[in-house]
């Protein structure tokens, strides 16, 4: 039974590559098509997974300022560097004295006038935070812990550009997910069509396949390998796409950031994304044949 | 075998192919089917096959009413059965190896005793050299030969042809005849249509005549 079942699998699914082989001009334009076309929203998602990568690096990573009460001492500046040793979200910080916020005032080009004439100095000390996680909840609970410490008049952060950044990426989340559903569509819709012409070029075939005892999962059977085959060698060819596109970005890269002393560099998609593409761009291909199938076979009834 | 009780066939032009037909084929038999052109021989056995389904009676083979058979059971019934057709539905694009491979694969068959049966099939036809060649390069008794073949392969225990001896000279038809015969002497029914009298001269076989649709006497 299994090997009746392996024979005849075996047997569809060569008869399948030996088809695509057949008509290679027709193949490759259908994978090329499927490539292109599944490399635009992968493609974005891959950019964005870097981007974040990127952004996560501590060269960009968030910093809050905490300012202490203006009477603060000794002991409660002691106290809070204790404090942000323990907590777990902090990766390091910076105090800087009120002395030396005033002197970098001072430094500071058009206030120097204003400053010189100060009598007290009107600055507090102040903590420099750099934190782990970089989402705007992440950063609001923080700001809220760190709010509740009495010895602390006032936590800030430039929340601008970590929402700038999140925003961005909910924004390429939502264009991937737009490009991919209309491309699909696409791509089912270029299978249905394709295997509507094979369906009509093997009219006799079918007809005759039926009067000598076929099933409809039979027949059925070299439609849906076909599509299943051609999606996956589609998805194959987005990935090589993808491939090369990162490879010329990178060559690119290289260039920029020499300039710049830090390592920067574009990765491709991980194993894991690579075969999801791979499925989902053989399902597709698959549907497409199924739903043609669907709507053409039960047209050739054998008389 | 096969047993048909007031089956009726008419067409959905309104033609009444088959009128009110009794009938019994006994396993092991071998049963013509004889009547001018137009009478009904082809719907009848078409019938059998449910390649055309009756619009009364009931129809039974082996013991299986197939006027009540579920689309997807249709495909196991005609897998007992080898069918000749009279068009002969052969596949041009495959050579005759491949053509006779059919019924096999579709009933899934083992890779390795594929090859044998086909290989037996088209040597009891006498087309074992000719397992390579396209349809189109073959004569017109060699094709009905392979048509045999492709019928017989996969062992069925019903054989139907339709005007077998169609179009040949008498000396073929006389071989394709004793082919039958010699696949009866094994113990398969077989039910053949023909039109052509001279083939039934003297035979040994029931005949049974179709007038306009209605069995005569
Ligand atoms: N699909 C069909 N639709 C309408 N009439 C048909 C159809 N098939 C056969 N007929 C008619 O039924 C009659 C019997 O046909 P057939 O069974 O082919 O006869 P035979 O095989 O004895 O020549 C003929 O008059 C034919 O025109
Ligand atoms: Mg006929």
């Amino acid at each position: 039974m299994i090997r009746a079942w392996l024979t005849q699998h075996g047997f569809v699914f060569f008869l399948t590559l030996k088809r695509l082989i057949s008509t290679p001009v027709t193949s490759l334009l259908s994978v090329v098509v499927m490539g292109i076309a599944l490399s635009l929203p992968t493609g974005i998602y891959v950019l964005m997974e870097n981007l974040q990568s990127i952004s996560g690096q501590s060269i960009n990573s968030p910093q809050m300022s905490l300012f202490l009460k203006s009477d603060a001492k000794k002991e409660d500046i002691d106290k809070i560097k204790q404090r942000l040793e323990e907590n777990s979200q902090v990766v390091d910080f910076q105090f800087v004295p009120k002395d030396v916020a005033l002197h970098q005032l001072q430094q500071s080009n058009g206030l120097t006038d204003i400053t010189t004439h100060l009598v007290r100095n009107p600055l507090p000390d102040a903590f420099i935070v750099h934190t782990l996680e970089n989402t705007p909840e992440a950063l609001d609970q923080l700001q809220t812990v760190m709010q509740k410490w009495s010895e602390i008049e006032y936590v800030q952060f430039d929340s601008a550009w970590v929402e700038r950044m999140s925003a961005l990426l909910k924004l390429g989340r939502f264009v991937v997910l737009m490009l991919a559903t209309l491309l699909s569509i696409a791509i089912i819709a270029i299978m249905f069509n394709t295997i509507r012409l094979q369906i009509l070029t093997k009219r006799d075939e079918i007809e005759i396949s039926k009067l000598i005892g076929a099933t409809d999962s039979f027949i059925r059977r070299p439609f849906l390998y076909f599509g299943a085959i051609q999606g996956l060698v589609g998805g194959v060819a987005a990935w090589a796409i993808i491939a090369f596109g990162i490879e010329t970005m990178n060559k690119e890269l290289i260039e920029l950031v020499k300039l710049y002393s830090f390592d920067l560099s574009l990765k491709h998609l991980s194993l894991e994304d690579s075969i999801s593409l791979l499925l989902f761009s053989a399902w597709l291909g698959w549907l497409g044949a199924r739903l043609s199938v669907a709507s053409h076979l039960w047209q050739i009834e054998p008389n | 075998m096969i047993s048909f009780k007031n089956v009726s066939k008419r067409y959905p032009d309104g033609y009444v192919a088959l009128n009110n037909i009794d009938l019994s084929v006994e396993p092991g038999e071998m049963v013509f089917l004889t009547g001018h052109s137009g009478a009904g021989k082809s719907t009848l056995l078409k019938l059998i096959a449910a390649i055309e389904r009756p619009t009364s009676g009931t129809i039974t083979i082996s013991g299986q009413n197939i006027a009540q058979l579920k689309l997807g059971a249709i495909p196991y019934l005609r897998r007992k059965i080898g069918f000749i057709f009279q068009d002969h539905k052969l596949l041009f694009d495959r050579n005759v190896f491949d053509n006779v491979l059919l019924p096999l694969q579709i009933g899934s068959f083992e890779n390795h005793m594929m090859v044998s049966r086909v290989r037996a099939a088209l040597d009891k036809v006498g087309l074992l050299k000719k397992e390579k060649s396209m349809p189109i390069a073959l004569s017109g008794g060699e094709r009905q030969r392979l048509c045999i073949a492709r019928a017989v392969v996969h062992r069925p225990s019903i054989l139907i042809a339709d005007e077998p001896t169609g179009n040949l000279d008498v000396d073929y038809a006389r071989d394709i005849m004793a082919m039958f015969t010699s696949f009866n002497q094994v113990g398969v029914t077989v039910l053949i249509a023909t039109h052509d009298a001279s083939l039934l001269e003297d035979t040994q076989h029931r005949v049974l005549s179709l007038k306009q649709g209605k069995l005569a006497a």
